[in-house]
């Protein structure tokens, strides 16, 4: 158990990728005396349960210049954290259903490769040689980019915990925020159920709950929780889907990690809004016909487990980053599903903003209040 | 990161089988601060094979009650996720099929 003071330059609230990620990064920054708090264990809410796929295949401008900064980041993650983080670019399968599908996705296409990614459309037999097997006669069309893959978010988040900690950063699980201390409309600290502590920078991290937690400061954000499922089977030999295959109005993503296993899910109907990581036999049951559907060999496989996970939601489905109507309350949450996969680059500009640096990217247009002046324009890309 | 031989013996005991984990990796990542059941299993897999920890979740809760001083009783598992046994994809599809 880390020693407990009642004083912090920086806290942040939540102990997923996010929080930790910017942890690591604003320490790197300079920034002293910072102190994580999550009411959990570290990885243990949606970070420690998504599909672990990371891309840069997205359809507004923000999110692909996010997408490939992360991409640029992860490719030297090991080395900079000296931990593996398990990456593997098998590349992005994208797949079309509709004519209507197709031109959104070629836009996209165009859009990435006007922002330096190299995203191209490839035929079926293309498609079948990077990902041996598929059946997918019915689809129109495919897309691809082979630095899109897979990073390991368990070892991601600890990676980037272990290097905070060895700068200095104090990380304390089993602690509930319980509110938000404001003062003369600024952020003063934050209330625990182990106590409380002053600081004059509080970062909102929280994920599918960072709509409650601003709210602890009188912040109303659009940011919701959205449940969806996810299975994965045994592992097995190599090359059953050595790319993320996926498809948006097909709703599936399947993969096979480098450890053997596949992991797969979809969005359940509906959509439930609630904080029940619930699973159910109609997922398990739908998801193996797409999986038979699409690669017929996976028939023999046996899925070993079910889980399921919150997206953090926005209207969007693009973050929200920044600091709100009380000064120097932060927020970096709303990831809609890409959290992990955006998360380095996430921390990271934050951090810089923070400590008075130049973002690497400008994310003043993910402001939260981009709802309420209808500024926003929603991602296409998304399952 | 290379784990040092803080544990001499434990290395070449295998807690978890499904994922190979030894005993020596167990006890570096509880030496690290890693003192639940779910993070262990994120960080290492210990118990996120086929088996689902049927063979080492005792044995590893075992091990974090000797290392923290807390009665096992206090040592929670981790969440209990289905199926219950591991079950072919093609039997799934089939089931409500006509």
């Amino acid at each position: 158990m880390m020693e407990w003071k009642n004083t912090a330059n920086v806290v942040i609230i939540g102990g997923g990728i996010i929080g930790v990620s910017t942890a690591y990064y604003l320490a790197q920054n300079g920034m002293k005396n910072i102190v994580l708090i999550e009411k959990g264990t570290i990885c243990g809410g949606s970070t420690g349960r998504c599909g672990a796929g990371i891309r840069a295949q997205w359809g507004t401008e923000m999110n692909c210049r996010l997408g490939i900064a992360a991409l640029d980041i992860f490719e030297q993650l090991d080395q900079e954290l000296g931990m593996s983080v398990g990456l593997n670019q098998g590349g992005y399968l994208l797949v079309a259903y509709s004519e209507k599908e197709l031109d959104t996705l070629r836009k996209g296409m165009e859009l990435q490769n006007s922002l330096g990614i190299k995203s191209r459309q490839i035929t079926l037999r293309e498609a079948r040689e990077i990902c041996p097997g598929l059946a997918a006669d019915d689809a129109v069309g495919f897309f691809f980019h082979g630095r899109d893959g897979h990073a390991d978010p368990f070892l991601t988040t600890f990676a980037y915990l272990e290097a905070a900690k060895r700068l200095g950063v104090t990380c304390h699980r089993h602690t509930e925020c319980t509110g938000i201390l404001v003062d003369g409309g600024a952020v003063r600290g934050v209330e625990t159920d182990r106590g409380i502590i002053h600081a004059p920078i509080v970062i909102n991290c929280a994920g599918a709950y960072a709509q409650l937690i601003a709210r602890m400061a009188g912040i109303e954000i659009p940011n919701w929780a959205e449940r969806h499922e996810i299975m994965i089977t045994e592992p097995v030999a190599p090359g059953v889907c050595p790319c993320m295959l996926m498809s948006f109005s097909g709703n599936y993503y399947i993969q096979q990690r480098p450890h053997g296993s596949i992991i797969c899910g979809m969005s359940p109907a509906g959509h439930p809004e609630d904080y029940e990581n619930k699973t159910t036999w109609q997922f398990i049951e739908e998801m193996s016909k797409t999986l038979i559907r699409l690669l017929p060999r996976t028939r023999g496989i046996r899925i070993a487990r079910q889980w399921s996970g919150m997206y953090d939601m926005t209207p969007d489905a693009q973050p929200i980053i920044g600091e709100t109507d009380v000064k120097n309350f932060y927020h970096s949450t709303g990831y809609s599903g890409h959290g992990f996969m955006l998360a380095p680059v996430a921390g990271k500009i934050l951090a810089q903003h923070i400590t008075g640096k130049k973002p690497d990217i400008d994310f003043s247009m993910l402001d939260y209040r981009r709802f309420a002046r209808g500024e926003h324009i929603r991602e296409s890309n998304v399952v | 990161m290379t784990m040092e031989k803080e544990h001499p013996g434990s290395e070449e005991i295998y807690v978890c089988r499904c994922e190979e984990v030894t005993l020596e990796e167990i006890r570096t990542w509880i030496d690290r601060g890693y003192d639940t059941v779910e993070e262990l299993k994120r960080v290492l897999r210990v118990g996120m094979g086929p088996c689902q920890g049927r063979g080492c979740q005792d044995i590893l809760m075992r091990e974090l009650a000797k290392k923290t001083g807390k009665p096992i009783t206090e040592i929670e598992p981790a969440t209990v996720r289905p199926p219950a046994k591991p079950i072919k994809i093609g039997l799934l599809a089939e089931e409500d099929e006509e």
